[in-house]
């Protein structure tokens, strides 16, 4: 365990580092979702078809490998990317390119009498996505997302093999020049396993907050708390 | 000239080799992440004192944390307490136990959905409780499961390039390897990338359709 005390420093600035790559990609990850998958929705073949390829492309390969490409094989075309940048875009857009399927279905999902609705009240396309189907679709998105954002936090230790100084590199640096290996590395485990536990607390949270007959949850907690009490 | 077509075309036998790998991989660890994964559904489900949820807490655990770091742990932690494999076999354990956590939930849900009138007929007949899970739960409830068994084994596939850190000889370590020794990134990783899209969108176009054959009649 001394190793652990001893290098919680160097730690620390892992931990850092990781959330800093997390909330970066993250960010990245919701814009992408939401650009791919109305996109993929689109009505002109020229832009629903690119938006098509790029989720299965991304979808379809490794996320290593796709962050190697951007950090080893960018630079062939004479873009060399800092290992943080090649980290972050490979992690937002290949997490984003699942996201954008869940925006997909869940706007695909939604009730049709709503655009018909729109349609009736003289609502531009444009207008009606972002006041009407958008709003309505995000509480059916909700879980989905917080799965992908769990995903992503984990994901982000594989950036520690493009030379990111995250918190898995931080932990092999100190597994190399101290030997106690079991120590570091149950304890970034349970790091990991702490912040994707704070991170799913968070989106539960979320989702209650915007559920959408949060009424109809409140009145049902209410009634089954009373009859807890009446049991009681 | 970025692209060097003869280089290339020179790498793809390696690549082949290294794919063959990764789908050996795949395979074993499915089979073995399908067993596992049914092993701690059922141990769940009978709520023994202390067991289930020391098992439920090792599936919670397991899904929260990084597969690399796992595998990590695996491959650097376990020789010093004298249990040493080689890469092949640790990668395979580590991501077949990684997914069993996974499919644990699948199956859970699986089995959550056999109507309550199957274990009560069960019951009535006086079954012994591994006749009633061998016999009447396990086959309804493995029926829904097919196509998200078929869902993870893609995303194994894919996921199993991490394996390559801890030095498994596979599709994305042969790439590296190539050009680490040649200085060219670009032919073996694009080749890498392609071969995986090349498996793994017609995989999952099936899946899709096994989906809906599979899916419960409503």
């Amino acid at each position: 365990m001394s190793a652990v005390i001893e290098y919680a420093p160097l730690l620390w600035q892992g931990l850092l580092t990781t959330i800093l790559v997390a909330v970066l990609s993250g960010a990245l990850c919701l814009v992408v979702a939401f650009a791919a998958g109305l996109a993929r929705l689109s009505r002109h073949r020229f832009i629903s078809w690119p938006a098509g390829v790029f989720i299965e492309v991304f979808r379809g390969t490794s996320l290593l490998v796709q962050m190697f490409w951007l950090f080893f094989a960018l630079p062939f075309f004479g873009i060399q990317l800092h290992p943080l940048t090649a980290a972050v875009l490979a992690l937002g857009l290949n997490e984003g390119a699942y996201a954008a399927e869940v925006v997909r279905g869940a706007i695909a999902s939604r009730a049709k009498g709503q655009t018909e609705a729109c349609i009736a009240l003289g609502m531009e396309p444009a207008l009606r996505l972002r006041r009407i189907i958008i709003p309505q679709s995000i509480p059916a998105m909700l879980p989905p997302f917080g799965n992908v954002m769990v995903d992503l936090l984990k994901n982000t230790s594989l950036v520690s093999l493009v030379t990111v100084a995250d918190l898995t590199f931080r932990a092999q640096m100190i597994r190399s020049s101290t030997g106690q290996t079991t120590a570091i590395f149950i304890t970034i485990l349970v790091m990991y396993f702490v912040l994707s536990y704070l991170l799913t607390l968070f989106t539960s949270w979320l989702e209650r907050r915007y559920a959408l007959d949060r009424k109809a949850l409140a009145a049902q907690r209410k009634e089954s708390q009373l009859m807890k009490v009446g049991a009681a | 000239m970025i692209w060097d077509n003869n280089f290339a075309v020179s790498v793809i036998p390696l690549l082949l080799e290294g794919l063959w790998v990764t789908v050996k991989i795949t395979l074993l660890g499915t089979l073995l992440a399908a067993v596992l994964g049914l092993f701690f559904a059922i141990l769940r489900r009978l709520a023994i004192p202390v067991l289930s949820p020391v098992v439920s807490f090792f599936v919670v655990f397991v899904r929260g944390t990084p597969l690399l770091v796992q595998a990590y742990c695996a491959f650097f932690v376990l020789p010093a307490y004298g249990l040493s494999f080689d890469a092949f076999t640790t990668g395979v354990v580590v991501i077949g136990v990684n997914y069993s956590a996974y499919m644990a939930e699948v199956y859970r849900s699986g089995i959550q959905g056999v109507p309550k009138g199957q274990w009560e007929a069960a019951t009535a007949l006086s079954l012994p409780g591994s006749r009633t899970w061998s016999r009447i739960i396990l086959p309804q409830a493995i029926r829904t499961v097919v196509p998200m068994l078929g869902n993870y084994l893609i995303q194994m596939f894919k996921d199993s390039a991490v394996l390559s850190a801890i030095t498994v000889v596979e599709l994305m370590a042969t790439a590296q390897a190539i050009g680490s020794s040649s200085f060219r990134y670009l032919e073996p990783l694009t080749l890498a990338a392609l071969l995986f899209l090349a498996i793994s969108y017609p995989a999952s176009r099936l899946v899709n359709r096994l989906e809906r054959r599979y899916a419960p009649q409503h």
